[in-house]
This record gives structure tokens, sequence and C-alpha cells, in this order.
């Protein structure tokens, strides 16, 4: 019997896919020959990446890791890949990399720079991430007290009463709030705050640490450098400058005239003017402006400014963020009954800072940038590190390895924070607009 | 504002002390010497891998620590540039500044330095690469003319080539290294700095017989060490622990010999004095009675700071020269302790 | 609502509580604060300056420099004063911040564009170049170019001799060295001299007048284009007016370069230098380039962002309208795209700017190697000389601020 059947009972043999898709070759004449113009830009380009390897791949390894001196390691590389090769002299980075990361901290105190970062990045973690628990914002509230005595060492009670001391502040500046009202409140707390910071946090950490000396060995400033320095000033430097940002940028939109005026004034001034001014101001004027007798360290000085300079920039960026926030969730906190600071504090700020963390991460890219500006002024970060390992007679003479080094730590650190960044605008994209 | 206090309060805790009272007790409370050097240059001051900084200006901190402390290594250095060197002293930053520093008539006074004598003659020379042929500072009109910005060298640069009625191009730089650079890379004919600095970079260069030091020293040059004004007493310990270490030389005291010297009174009453075996002097200046001791012993004379850090034995190899004793025909002199 | 009236009581604590005073009080309290802190630090600087026997005051300015500058566009020597060593540096600085400006504006857009590229090596390359630049410090790539410059570029000595390793390049006229670039230089037989202009700023009196015949020229040619459109709005028919209008622009300046003498100055090798032409230093080209590879990278992401930010709707809606590919750009999708691009491009040549006085890394004489350098180290007066500073970066940065915001106001759409 002749079944007559309209289901094909047999698979067809599968084709090749199409060439444009799916294959090698499709995929280069897609995208890289599509066009004679297309054709000819690739064929430049692909010509230029081979130019710049054939210059540059033989300099990287056709070098010498193993040398004590620049003299040494020009003949290891003469003797080894053939007179006449110029390669580099990947030897000082060898010699010098922990040089280059911690400045002149005593070696046997690494331990304190690391944890500090890594505690750094603990006390960072709920701020970047928000799905992490919120009971961790309490060590980041604690983190500044503790990674500057990790860092400086001395006695644990210069921090610990510092700490204390703007706690009680705080309670007090509550308690005065709810009884007497918010300004009082305000002004209660920053008079304690000043006479304590004044009068009372160093005689009585001395008192304590004579009761009882809980400490670490001191590390001075003078002993900062390499990249230790430069995250230290770019890391206090955005940290202290938020919260004045926070203030400059509510000043900036405030009706009241003379505030507005004052913070316009400062913000504008700031970013006027070079950085590098202000490192001179640091380096050279910020002295004078003390009272007579006060005399800074160096580093503190740089921070003080470099804090003022960001914070200019940070009131911008969270002034976006105020902006970019419908006016209904400010005409919600007013329909609520909420007072000003109530209102910033519960509804505007908290959504305000959140758009702005991907502008603060950027901002701290820039700082953290900037920090080698230090060098001009003779502060010892990666940069002034390699001028001083030039000025070493055995290194007399080195230029690229130094730079190159220097530049690719650089690139590394501010290539994976602009990366965060992108990932949080496109995390924030899909929950606003 | 919270924040500006909190700053405040941390200051307290960086806070060293006043800059205007007797520095003397300044350092004893302190406990160290803060000195100011240049934040690198070689043969002069330079640290190491381990962040121990060494050089002539370096070993003169060294010596006024072991001075005062009887430990050489009682010294916390402050690198400083050409710009802030001069705020940084008189700001009370540190203590003393070693940075081959030129004596001038308007950094003595206006500035408000003292300079506390000098250890070191040098002067402003030239140098350039041999195969221009070039045998005197004379035949450089036209030249690109490398030199450090922010010191004396740029003035009496101009000043050299406006009264031989030469033009040239100045190629501005900041620190030692970069200048190497351009002079070695040939972005300058000429490199002009104090003829130490030419002959350190001329040592450096791998290749010495390359160039040439041209013959004509356009400027003196005394460099030395200085303290702020206002602290006579500051500034007499000062001189008289460099004046010390030329008299060490001139009596024959080495590092390795001072010890044995100062154990009993030796026939030469001078040595005697300084060593602290006969009379009170070191009472006079408010040091311990061996600080020329400890001075010497820990860091050496000043033929031997000389020989360690820039002497011919050195990569630096410069010769004492103008450097040497006056007993044997130099400028180094030290006036007589008693 | 009662119109009782309310007793003009006036208490104390109104002062804190009453939110009619409150807000005042809270200003003058502000005010106050700040009044004692200015006065806080002036006193302190006045007592430390006593303590040092230095005073404030600016007639240093007025004594001779005693250094010499290398690139000056006005006439400066040894013994000129601090303050026309200022002005030197203040020239300078601007050069260095225009040409920045406008290289990294044209890069910008060149890579913003070429990174949408659907070429994929293109595009990948841009990326490198963008992330390469902006993750790096500035200062680092600023001594890296000069770096680059001096190793790799011919010495001036390399030309010298019969059969010389290096030649000049482009017929004879350009002379790239490890010191600079030489160009060759507008000259004129029969020139008309230059003009002092107070006593502070030489300018030729050729380029004026070559530069006034150009303006004329372009007006001139404009008013042909709006008779043209005119006479196509009346009568349908355009006439033809195009080569008449690049006549008006081009013949004038050539008859009046020929009229002058023009010819160009070549740059030439005698004793260490070249001499002639028109010398662009290693400093200037190191930080310059620096500067605009730099700020490029920030600038084509601005680009990128602006461009992407157009959605597709209106260019679709453009063409629906009978719009030809060009007007679509020039008409409905750049106004929209600047509107987004201008602002950060403001901050970015603010940016730069202020970024150029970074020029004492590679030694490039601007205003903060003269007057925040040079000067300030021999004279010693480190308060007057940085707020010097200080206020005349305030004002360019105020300026530019100035300018591009009028600027952006033009090109903002106007609407609501």
């Amino acid at each position: 019997m002749s079944s007559l059947s309209f289901v094909r009972e047999t698979m067809l043999p599968s084709s090749t896919p199409p060439t444009m898709e799916g294959s090698v070759i499709g995929w280069v004449r897609y995208n890289l020959f599509n066009g004679p113009f297309n054709s000819i830009l690739t064929l430049l380009f692909g010509a230029f990446i081979v130019f710049i390897m054939y210059e540059i791949l033989p300099w990287v390894f056709l070098s010498s890791w193993t040398a004590t001196s620049l003299q040494e390691c020009r003949d290891t590389i003469a003797l080894v890949h053939g007179e006449g090769t110029t390669g580099a002299c990947w030897a000082v980075i060898r010699e010098r990399y922990l040089q280059l990361f911690y400045g002149f901290y005593p070696r046997e105190l690494y331990w304190r720079v690391n944890l500090t970062f890594l505690f750094m990045l603990v006390a960072l973690a709920p701020v970047l991430f928000p799905k992490l628990p919120r009971q961790l914002l309490y060590f980041t509230g604690i983190y500044p007290f503790l990674g500057y005595w990790l860092l400086w060492g001395g006695t644990i009670w210069t921090p610990f009463l510092t700490f204390a001391g703007l706690i009680v502040a705080f309670l007090v500046l509550n308690f005065i709030s709810e009884k007497r009202g918010l300004l009082l409140g305000v002004i209660t707390g920053i008079l304690l705050i000043v006479i304590w910071f004044v009068f009372g946090v160093i005689p009585v950490a001395g008192l304590f640490n004579n009761a009882l000396p809980l400490g670490i060995e001191i590390v001075e400033s003078d002993q900062f450098g390499g990249f230790t320095l430069s995250v230290i000033i770019g890391s206090s430097g955005i940290a202290a400058s938020l919260p004045i940002g926070i203030l400059l940028a509510l000043g900036r939109k405030s009706d009241l005239f003379i505030v507005k005026s004052l913070c316009v004034g400062f913000i504008e001034f700031i970013r006027g003017v070079p950085l590098i001014t202000l490192l001179f101001v640091a380096s050279t004027l910020l002295n004078y402006f003390m009272p007579p007798g006060t005399n800074f360290d160096i580093i503190l000085r740089v921070v003080i400014m470099v804090t003022l300079f960001s914070s200019a920039y940070m009131a911008e960026v969270i002034r976006g963020g105020l902006a970019a926030l419908p006016k209904g969730q400010y005409e919600a906190g007013d329909a609520l009954g909420l007072d000003y600071w109530k209102s910033m504090r519960l509804i505007i700020l908290p959504q305000a800072l959140k758009v702005s963390i991907p502008g603060i991460v950027s901002t701290y890219i820039g700082l953290f940038k900037d920090t080698t500006l230090v060098s001009i002024i003779g502060l010892l970060d990666p940069i002034g590190l390699s001028g001083a390992i030039r000025s070493d007679t055995a290194w007399n003479g080195i230029v690229w390895e130094l730079y190159a080094f220097v530049a690719v730590i650089f690139f590394v650190f501010c290539f994976a924070m602009s990366r965060y960044s992108i990932y949080l605008e496109k995390k924030l994209e899909t929950g606003h607009r | 504002m919270k924040i500006k206090f909190l700053i405040a309060a941390v200051a307290a805790t960086f806070i060293t002390g006043s800059a205007y009272s007797a520095t003397l007790d300044d350092v004893m409370a302190r406990g160290h010497l803060e000195c100011g050097v240049s934040t690198g240059l070689p043969g002069f001051a330079s640290p190491d891998d381990q962040g121990v900084w060494s050089g002539f200006d370096v070993d003169y901190c060294r010596a006024l620590a072991a001075a005062i402390f009887g430990d050489s290594n009682a010294v916390k250095y402050n690198p400083v540039s050409t710009k802030n060197r001069f705020t940084a002293l008189a700001s009370g930053e540190f203590d003393v500044l070693a940075r081959n520093t030129t004596w001038t008539y308007s950094r003595d006074t206006d500035l408000k330095q003292t300079f506390l004598g000098i250890n070191f003659y040098d002067g402003q020379g030239f140098m350039v690469r041999a195969d221009l042929g070039v045998s005197s500072a004379t035949e450089l009109d036209g030249a690109s003319v490398c030199i450090q910005t922010g010191t004396t060298t740029e003035l009496n640069l101009a000043d050299f080539f406006r009264v031989n009625g030469m033009s040239y191009e100045p190629v501005p730089i900041e620190t030692n290294a970069e200048a190497q650079e351009q002079f070695f890379g040939q972005a300058c004919d000429a490199y002009t700095t104090d003829r130490s600095g030419l002959a350190a970079t001329r040592a450096a260069s791998g290749n010495p017989d390359d160039y040439v030091v041209l013959p004509e020293v356009i400027s003196k040059e005394p460099l030395g060490p200085l303290v702020r004004h206002g602290d006579d007493q500051w500034a007499d310990i000062g001189r008289w622990v460099l004046n010390a270490l030329i008299i060490a030389e001139e009596k024959g005291l080495t590092s390795a010999n001072v010890r044995e010297m100062a154990s009993a009174p030796t026939n030469d009453p001078e040595i005697n004095r300084l060593l602290g075996t006969e009379g009170a002097y070191a009472d006079m200046v408010g040091l311990p009675n061996d600080w020329a001791v400890h001075a010497i012993e820990q860091v050496g004379n000043y033929g031997e700071i000389f020989a360690n850090n820039i002497g011919p034995d050195t990569p630096i190899g410069l010769a004492r020269g103008v450097n040497d004793l006056w007993t044997n025909g130099g400028l180094i002199y030290a006036p007589p302790y008693r | 609502m009662t119109e009782a009236p309310l007793k003009k009581t006036f208490t104390i604590g109104m002062l804190l509580y009453d939110t009619r005073y409150r807000s005042m009080t809270i200003q003058i309290f502000a005010l106050v604060c700040f009044m004692l802190l200015v006065s806080w630090l002036i006193s302190n600087t006045i007592q430390n300056l006593e303590t040092l026997g230095k005073g404030v005051e600016l007639w240093f300015l007025f004594e001779p420099a005693s250094y010499d500058i290398n690139q000056k566009l006005i006439e400066y020597d040894s013994r000129s004063t601090h303050l026309r060593a200022a002005f030197v540096g203040l020239i300078n600085t601007l050069i260095v911040a225009i040409l920045g400006c406008i290289t990294a504006t044209v890069l910008g857009i060149i890579i913003g564009i070429l990174r949408l590229s659907r070429n994929w090596i293109v595009a990948k390359i841009m990326t490198c170049w963008v992330e390469m630049f902006r993750n790096v410090p500035v200062l680092l790539w600023i001594v890296f170019f000069m770096a680059i410059l001096i190793e790799t570029f011919p010495t001036p000595s390399s030309f010298r001799g019969e059969n010389a390793e290096s030649s000049l390049l482009l017929w004879e006229s350009v002379a790239v060295t490890n010191r600079g670039t030489y160009l060759p230089e507008p000259l004129f037989h029969n020139g008309l001299g230059d003009v002092s202009i107070f006593g502070v700023v030489d300018v030729s009196l050729d380029f004026v007048a070559f530069l006034i015949i150009l303006v004329v020229g372009i007006l001139v040619s404009n008013f042909l284009k709006k008779r043209a459109d005119a006479t196509q709005q009346a009568t349908g028919r355009r006439p033809l007016v195009w080569p008449y209008r690049i006549a008006v622009i081009v013949i004038p300046p050539l008859i009046l370069l020929y009229v002058l003498g023009f010819y160009l100055g070549l740059p030439e090798l005698k004793g260490f230098n070249f001499k002639g032409g028109i010398y662009l230093r290693n400093s200037l080209i190191a930080l310059w380039l620096a500067l605009s590879c730099y700020t490029s990278a920030f600038i084509a992401e601005i680009v990128r962002a602006g461009i992407m930010a157009i959605s597709k709707g209106q260019t679709e809606a453009a063409y629906s309208l009978g719009l030809r590919p060009g007007p679509t750009m020039n008409l409905v999708i750049l106004p929209q795209a600047l509107r987004v691009i201008i602002p950060p491009l403001i901050s970015q040549f603010l940016n730069l700017t202020k970024n150029s006085s970074l020029a004492i890394s590679v030694g490039y004489m601007d205003i903060t190697g003269t007057l925040g350098g040079i000067t300030l180290n021999q004279t010693g007066r480190e308060l007057e000389t940085i707020l010097l500073l200080m206020l005349v970066f305030l004002s360019i940065s105020l300026s530019i601020s100035a300018v591009m915001n009028w600027y952006n106001s033009t090109v903002k759409i106007k609407e609501r």
C-alpha cells in the first residue's frame, strides 16, 4: 500500500549559516570591511596598531628584571639580548615598588597600611552596594577615626575621645532640638564640639593614656609617600568634602540671600582657580593664615586645601542630584508638614545622594588623579618619588620605566572606579526618569 | 561646619610646636631634629629604597642631631622645593635648612635668614657636549641653555649673557633629574648649574668623556646651611657644629679615632676644648659636653663627609679643589675654637 | 480667616521661633560668623607678617625681573619689570589654553563620533584612547609627551653637514627637532610696520590690514548670499553667486599680500639652533598635545552622550518632513545635541585652562611659571604673588564661563 504522507520523515541536512552570521569571516566582513571607506579605516588603524606594538613590545620584553643600578641593567640587557638593544630596566621597579606603594612607611608596619585599606573597602561597601546590611554603616562612621589611628599610630584615646565628643554633641543637639528648637540645638552642639576639641581632647587623652596606655607605634607624616599618600589625600579629601558639599549645595539652593551668596561665592571661587594654586597656598601661605606659632603638618595642610577644593565640586554634583528630583518630592515633604531640615534629611537628601553617587565617584577619580600635583610642592607621591629615585646615583637617568609603572597603577585604580560608576549609572537609569 | 572643627581637632594632634620660641628647647622637647633638604640631588640629598636619606647636606643634619642628642639618626627630613624652602623655614616647619642654598645678601636680609657658614664653595659653570667643539662660554651665542628655575643660577645666566652681549634660549626646568633628561637628550646645548652639580651630572651620564665642563665660572655660589632670624643661640649651635667638623679635619680627628682622642686630654689644647676634655665650652651654647665627639664619631669630619658623598671615590667624583682646607690651599676655614 | 490684628509685641524668642524673623536671624548669624572668620584670618596674617618683618606691598612688581623668558610675544628682556614678566606669562597661558581648547574640541568630536562607528577596530581603538587618557593623571601625560618629544625627534645638530641624518620637511620649510618645531613665517618686503598699543603690545599692521580685508570680504559675501536668497524667494530662481562669493573673500587678501611683498621666512640652521620661522617650543607642544588629548577623552564622552541622547524618532521625523540628511543634522539633531553638549563642554574648557597651570612641570613659561614661579622665588613675596595668580585665573575662568554661557543661551531652544 502506498501511503500518501505529507509529513517528511527524514530530516533535511542542515544548511550552512549565511556567511554574514555567526562565522568569523562574516563578522569580519560585517564589522571591518563593509564598504570601501570602512575597509580603508580598518587597514589604517590596523597598521597603526601593528606599528605601535612593533615599537613598544621589544622595549617591554627585551628587558632586565635583575640589576641594582642603571649601568648594570644596561650591561645585562646588552649581554642577554645583544648589543644595541634598548630594553626597559624593570629592575628599578622590582627594587623600588614597595617604596612606590608605601613611601617610607616602616617595613614592619606595612600591615597597618594594608589593614587600613582593607577596612576602607569594608567601610565603603555599604555606601556603594545598597544590598548589604545597613548595620555596616556604623562601621563606616567609625572608620575615619580608626583609619587615622592605624596609619599615624599613637594613643588610641585621641581618636576615641574625638569620636566620643562628636557622639555626645550630637545627642545634646538632638535633645535640645526637641526641647528648644533646632537652631538653638545646632548652636549648642557646635559650641560644645568646639570647646571639646580646642580645650578638652588632648589633655583628657593624655590623662587617659597615663591611666591606661593603649597605643601603637607612631608613624610621622614625613614617612608617608607613594600611592599610600595619594589614596590618603584623595580619600580624606572626598570624605571630608561630602558633608561640606551637601551644606554648600543646600546653601546654594536656599532662599536666604546672604547664605546663598556666600555659598555661590565660595563655590565659584574654588572652581575658578587651579588646584595647584591652592596647593601653593597649602605649602606657603596657610601658615600665615593661622595664629602665630601653630605649625601644621604639610600633609594635613594639603588635605585641608584639597577638601576645600573638592567640596566645591561636590556641591555642584549634589546640586545636580537635588535638581534631578521631581518637584513633587519637595512638595510632598512640605505637605507632610515636615520642617526644612526634616524634609531634607528624610526625603530629599537620601534620594538626591543616591542619584549623585556616580558623580561623586567621578569627582573622586578626578581628585585621585589630581593628587599627583602634590609632587610639585615637594611631597613624595608616586611622581615625586620617581624624581627622588632618579636622583639616587644608582638610577640616575632612568625615565620611562617609572612613569610607565605609575601610569599603569593609576590606570588600574581609575579604570576600575570608572567601571563601577558606569555600572551604577546604568542601574540608576532604570530606577528613575 | 562640624567637619571643619573635626579637622581642627585632628589638627591639634599634628601641631608640632611653636615656631617662635627657643628652637633648641623645642628640638629637645620634640626628641628629634627637623631638617629641610632637597627633594633629590645626587650626592647632596637623596633617599634610598628604605627611605634612609644620605648625602652631603644630609650629613650636616646628622652631625647636628648627633651633637644635640648624641644620635645622628634623630632627624626627620623634610624635602622642600626651591619654591617653598624659605617660607617653610620661616614658618617653623623645620629647624635648619641644608639644601645647597646660596648665601646672598637679600636672602640674608630681606628673607630674614641666618646663614651658618659655608660648607661648600661652588660656582656656576656650563657643561656642553664635547663634539660641539666649544671651548669657552663666550662661544655660546645663540645656544639653548638648560637651567633650573627658582635658583640664583637663572639670574646669573641672564646677567652673563647680557654683559657679554650674547643671545640665548633659556630652557627652564624644575628639577635636576629633568634637566639631565633634557641635556642628555640634546634638547639643550648647554646645561648650567653649580659646577658640583655639573660634575655629578657628567658622572651620571655613563660616558663622561662625551661632555666637557667649560672653564668659566660665572658666579660665586657659597652654599651652606641656614636657620631663620631671631634665635641666636640656635644659629650658634648650627654654626659651631659645622665649624667643629672642619676643625676636626684640620686636627686629624676622624670618626675612627675621635673616641680614643676624647678618652683623655691630649697634647693639643684645641682638641681638648673641642672634645670636652678641657674647660666647659659646650655649656656656652647649651650642648652636652661631648657633643663634638658624637658628631664626628657618627658622621665623620668635614673631609670624611666630603669623601663619602661627593668625593673622588663616589659616582659624583668631585675633587676637593677650593673646598680643601686652607692649610692645603683651599677656602675651607673655621674660626678658632676657644 | 479673621483679621484680628496681631499684637506687635516683639520678644527675643521670636527671633528664633517665628518663621518671619528666623531666616533673618540665621542669615545674620551666618554673616557674622563669616566676618569673624575672615577677620580672624586677616589678623593672623598681619600678625605673622609682622613677626617675619614683611609687609604686603606690590612695588616689587615694578622692579627689574632679572630673568629671561624664552617664549615671549611682547617685548621683554631681563631688565623688564616683574609685572611685564607676569604679562608675558599670562599671554603664554592664554595661547596654550586657546590652542588646547580648539584641538581638544576637534579631537573630541572626531573621537566621540568614531566611537559610535560600526567598524569594530575603529570603535575599539577610540575606546582605548578615551580610557587611556582619562584614567591617567594629566601631569603624567604632560611629562610623558615631553619625554617622547625629546627622545624621538632629531637634534638640531643632526641637520648639519653635507649628508645630514635629518632633513627639513615639506619642501625644506618645516624643521622638526627635539627642541621644537620651526614653521615658515609670513614676512613682507614692504610691510606697514608695527604699532605699539600703550607700549605694552606691538601689533603688526600687516596682520591688521589682512584681517580687516578678510572680514570685509566675508561681510560682502554674506550680503551677496542674502540678496540671492531674496531673489530666490521673489522669483523662484537662484542667481549664480557662489563664484562671486568666493572671489570677494579670496582675491582682495591675495592682492594685499602681493602689494605688501609677501614671502615665507624659512627656518635655517645657524650656529646651535635654527633661526627664522615661527618657533613652537617643545614645552608648548608637549603641554598643548597632552592637554588636548587628555581633555579630548572627556569631550569625546560628552559628544557621544549628546548624540545618543537624541532619540532616533527625531531623525525619522525630520526625514518624514522631507528634509535631507544634511539639513536634518544641521536643523534637527545638532541644535538638540548641542543643548546637551555645551554645558559640560564649558566646564571642560575651564578644566583645560586650569590644567595649563601644570606648565611648570615641562618648563613652559606660563603665568604660574613667571609670576607664581620665578618671581615668587626671587622676590620671596609668596602672599602677594599667589593671591595675584589666583585672581588672574579666577578672572580667566569667569570670563570663559561668561562667554560660553552667553553662547549657550543663544543655542538653547526657546521653549515653554
